[in-house]
């Protein structure tokens, strides 16, 4: 049995905890073994935010007196593709979301049918991942109800939103889990502030999942499709950020 | 922590020197203070750096519910085609070189709040500074939450930490203000107890600036807001509970400042050494 002496462990301990301060953060950061640590505790946080909150808790809900003067917009503000904009000039009459993957009724529906449906209103916060929060109302139909209506298959596990807008040719998505998609705040908005969404919030649709950060909420959503792993969708980590920049998948903190 | 800071040997008169030469030692730290502050010593500085890189994202500060572009910040760091500044309700301060607008290791002009050598990482990255920030987070957590209830099981919190009512007289207080304004530290067995100030310091930081510091990075997560709402209403919003981490973060970066300069003031080498073996070496008393 090696005995390391007290002082030496301390030294050691000491110098490496200096080493990782001063110059080696960066090289740390990079090395495979500690970047699974921290995804590690993105898994931890994740799963002690859950024990801490009901399945349905409530995102906080604001009066009309709590709005932002000005609501940014964020990320893109005006899809670049053809098909987009097509649907843009005829004012997206012949517009359809798609709901399909592990679904045992594939929906297409028109927008118009959508605001028909049974709709939800709720006043909430949308806070970027930057750190700004703006508060704005938001009206649309449940995310629980479409994929009611599709019926999913038990094996479904996730949500993931196929979305018109791209950066630099590769289009938008983001996925959920079920705990969100079935959350009673989690809607697809086609109105904002009390008028149709702006092409700068996402129109024709806009995914809204309250509890967690800006980015998980899908702008110019086309299609709503639900798997059972995220392996096969963009690079396997649930979403364009995650994929391309290393943002957590659980953005909730 | 602090000690008097030798006098001259030659001022010291003999027999004195003679009847002093074993110093006595008394155990000061018990292992958990000492596991907790040295792994502290790491985590409080990765969640800073990595603090000041999240920043960097959105430099700018604001009190109430809401906060974006659009709002007037009370604090923002930024910078314009030539010179970084930092903004402070209506006053702008120059920082160019240190803050808003600087240069990297190889001479490149940057335009971001916090500087590479103060941040985690370096290069600008939020989803990394977010992962180390929030992996850090139950480092500082957790074992924290441990110390504090194993701190008062043990009584340390309240033999060793909680300043008695005779301490808190504020003629006491006065006159341990004085004491340190004049680097004049206890020597002796007034030296086995923490002075009134230093317990204020670390009452203040383990039970409200760690606190603190904790529920406003809670209160800025959209499902803790859900899950406990009433941390908004503790801190007055989301973006009050981001600036109050701010300014909790700033006073802790203080106390750490003030901890490391006493601690080379009274004598880094037995202050360092009673924090590693627990034991510390009464100061000696000054001639009577």
């Amino acid at each position: 049995m090696i005995r390391l002496s007290r002082r030496r462990l301390i030294a050691s301990l000491g110098a490496g905890a200096g080493g990782l301060l001063v110059s080696g953060c960066d090289r740390v950061g990079r090395s495979p073994a500690f970047q699974s640590l921290l995804t590690g505790a993105e898994d931890l946080t994740m799963k002690a935010q859950r024990l801490v909150s009901s399945r349905n808790a409530l995102a906080p809900e604001y009066g009309e007196a709590d709005m932002s003067p000005v609501f940014r917009t964020n990320g893109n503000t005006m899809p670049a593709s053809l098909d987009y904009q097509a649907h843009l000039g005829s004012g997206f009459r012949n517009w359809r979301l798609v709901v399909d993957g592990l679904v045992e009724r594939p929906l297409s529906l028109s927008l118009d049918h959508i605001r028909r449906l049974p709709a939800r209103t709720q006043i909430t916060r949308h806070d970027c991942v930057e750190g700004w929060s703006a508060i704005g109302k938001w009206t649309g139909v449940p995310l629980k109800l479409l994929l009611g209506g599709a019926g999913l298959k038990p094996q479904a596990r996730y949500i993931v939103f196929h979305c018109a807008d791209d950066f630099g040719g590769t289009p938008y998505y983001e996925s959920i889990d079920l705990v969100d998609a079935l959350h009673p705040q989690t809607i697809l908005a086609w109105a904002m502030n009390g008028a149709p969404l702006s092409v700068g919030h996402g129109a024709p649709l806009r995914a809204r999942i309250e509890r967690q950060l800006g980015y998980k909420h899908a702008k110019y959503v086309m299609r709503i499709e639900a798997v059972d792993s995220l392996a096969r969708i963009g690079r396997g980590k649930g979403g364009f950020w995650e994929d391309v920049a290393g943002y957590e998948w659980y953005a909730g903190i | 922590m602090e000690a008097e800071i030798a006098s001259p040997e030659e001022a010291v008169p003999e027999a004195a020197v003679e009847a002093q030469k074993e110093p006595e030692t008394f155990y000061r730290h018990r292992r958990s203070t000492r596991l907790w502050h040295w792994l502290n010593a790491l985590t409080v500085f990765v969640m800073l750096m990595s603090g000041l890189m999240i920043f960097n994202a959105h430099p700018r500060l604001y009190w109430g519910r809401y906060g974006a572009n659009y709002e007037k910040p009370w604090l923002e760091i930024g910078s314009d085609s030539r010179s970084g500044f930092l903004k402070l309700g209506s006053a702008r301060i120059p920082t160019t070189g240190v803050l808003g607008r600087w240069r990297d290791g190889e001479g490149n002009v940057k335009n971001y709040a916090f500087p590479g050598w103060a941040t985690i990482p370096s290069q600008y990255s939020l989803a990394d500074a977010r992962r180390w920030h929030l992996a850090f987070a139950w480092l500082l957590v957790l074992p924290g939450l441990f110390y504090w209830l194993w701190s008062f099981a043990n009584r340390h919190v309240q033999r060793d930490l909680a300043p008695s009512r005779s301490e808190l007289a504020p003629s006491h207080i006065w006159a341990d203000i004085k004491d340190h304004a004049r680097l004049r530290y206890p020597t002796g067995d007034a030296a086995r107890n923490y002075n009134v100030l230093q317990k204020l310091a670390y009452v203040g930081v383990l039970f409200v600036l760690l606190p603190a510091m904790v529920l406003t990075g809670l209160a800025m997560s959209p499902a803790m807001d859900s899950a406990w709402p009433w941390l908004l209403d503790l801190f007055g919003g989301r973006q009050s509970a981001r600036s109050l981490h701010f300014v909790a973060a700033a006073l802790i970066l203080g106390f750490i400042v003030i901890h490391l300069v006493q601690v080379v003031l009274a004598g880094p080498i037995n202050e360092v050494r009673s924090m590693i073996t627990g034991w510390y070496r009464l100061p000696r008393e000054k001639e009577k």
